[in-house]
């Protein structure tokens, strides 16, 4: 394959020196001491995260924990997605092998198919990232929660859903007898939700009763939560870290919600605080998670461009397609570093 | 102008329909591995718990997997492998002598740092 034909070449292609290292091109090569120092940057970032992870132990997160949802069909199936994205980006990365395989071939045709499998791949993956990225910043319907002892856990369970509130003291919106249902003045399921989690993260709810932005106050109606387990992720006294808490767990919480106590819960995350584990992890995730999006990102809109120029025939009137190969390893470089961040961020 | 000072030159590296058959029937055989190698990633992590007894093996073998995917992606779909031994070497082991070192070093300042840190707390 590569480096392996024996063709002459005239002086103009050759470097300053009238001479090729590694008998390999100047952009190819140049190509690859740019993917060493990405490598690098990616390498200290990873390493960075693993300093950090070492500090923590057992308080940090685990990933198949915390990253257990498939879009539409809820909670459950650990890692499931990630692994999806994984083989999403591997599959695409070997359409483009396939793209410099035709490409070696002069298969014109051959290099554009390919090269719009990849480039939808990048897409998918993109897409993906995208909702991975709006599923953890939304968090879960429980959150985590500070435990009476102080204890932090993360909750898993069934979340029973809020039928409607039904207002007790009237504020700048609702009437006395109101009730705040969804379907009902256009408010959604969704609305109600948002409603209770803010209010609860507030300490706005306290006995049942939940004081709404406009200042009134609704009993809470809703079904109870069901098949709940605690899991301490901090200390506080009481319980140890990693117990599994499962008696006495819906009253735990139900504890926590009624406290009216600010602070008590945290739901999704951002990059002060997280309901998964310590700061830093939200902050890892976005930075790691991000550079490497940003990457892909980069490299399907590299990819469209060369698309473009194959099917306007330049790579061909050129006698060669080495610029795919070199896109093509900026693309494989991409998957290389996310094989590892799967490994690290998610497995391990 | 004839030049005899330049043997190989990648530019040119073209292959035959046969060829072609044979570099596909590989890439096809490595993307089944690695999918199969993700697979089986996955089917651990959710059957055996972290903390669990038998956590440190599946942590290893993971890391081994890892390495194994990472070698068949740079040395097959990258062509690394089909690259002059000077620029494979030029590229990997400086690469790889840095960051084991890092590795090794933050890692194990990691544990000393949290170490500290819980005797500070008590």
């Amino acid at each position: 394959m590569a480096g392996h034909a024996s063709k002459q070449i005239d002086g103009k292609t050759l470097w300053g020196g009238k001479m090729s290292p590694f008998s390999t091109s100047y952009g190819k090569l140049m190509m690859w001491f740019f993917l060493v120092s990405d490598a690098l940057t990616f390498g200290g970032l990873l390493v960075a995260y693993g300093f950090t992870r070492h500090d923590y132990l057992g308080s940090w997160p685990i990933g198949e924990e915390t990253f257990n949802s498939l879009p539409f069909l809820g909670h459950g199936y650990p890692l499931i997605y990630v692994a999806l994205m994984t083989f999403i980006l591997i599959v695409s990365s070997v359409t483009m092998v396939l793209a410099v395989e035709a490409g070696h071939r002069m298969d014109k045709r051959g290099v554009i198919k390919w090269m719009i499998a990849t480039i939808i791949g990048g897409f998918f993956f993109v897409g993906s990232q995208a909702w991975e990225w709006s599923h953890f910043i939304h968090g879960s319907e429980f959150g985590k929660v500070e435990l009476a002892d102080g204890s932090l856990a993360i909750v898993h369970g069934e979340f029973g859903e809020i039928e409607s509130f039904k207002v007790t003291v009237a504020g700048d919106h609702h009437q006395v007898g109101d009730e705040i249902k969804a379907g009902v003045h256009g408010v959604t399921q969704a609305d109600l939700m948002h409603d209770y989690q803010h209010a609860a993260a507030e300490g706005h709810i306290k006995d049942g009763i939940i004081t709404l932005h406009d200042g009134s106050q609704a009993e809470i109606k809703k079904s109870a939560n069901e098949h709940m387990e605690l899991i301490v992720k901090e200390s506080g006294g009481k319980y140890e870290m990693g117990t599994h808490i499962e008696e006495g767990a819906a009253a735990m919480y139900e504890e926590a919600i009624n406290s009216g106590e600010a602070g008590r819960l945290i739901y999704g995350a951002n990059l002060q605080q997280n309901e998964y584990g310590p700061q830093q992890y939200g902050q890892f995730f976005f930075f790691i998670t991000g550079f490497h999006g940003f990457h892909v990102f980069s490299g399907v809109i590299i990819n469209i461009i060369i698309l473009l120029q194959v099917i306007g025939g330049v790579m061909h009137s050129r006698g060669h397609y080495e610029m795919v190969e070199k896109t093509g390893l900026y693309w494989h470089f991409v998957d290389l570093v996310w094989v590892f961040v799967f490994t690290f961020f998610y497995l391990v | 102008m004839e030049r005899d000072d330049i043997i190989e030159y990648s530019l040119d590296a073209h292959h035959s329909e046969e060829a072609g058959v044979k570099i596909r029937r590989k890439i096809w055989f490595v993307t089944l591995l690695l999918t199969i190698i993700t697979a089986v990633e996955v089917a651990l992590g959710a059957m055996i718990k972290q903390g669990s007894g038998a956590w440190p093996f599946v942590k290893w073998s993971f890391i081994i997997m890892t390495l194994l995917k990472a070698g068949y992606i740079v040395m097959v779909f990258m062509h690394l492998g089909d690259e002059r031994k000077g620029l494979r070497y030029v590229i990997l082991i400086p690469y790889f002598i840095f960051m084991l070192y890092l590795i090794f070093i933050l890692l194990w300042e990691g544990l000393a740092v949290g170490e500290a840190w819980a005797g500070a707390a008590v």
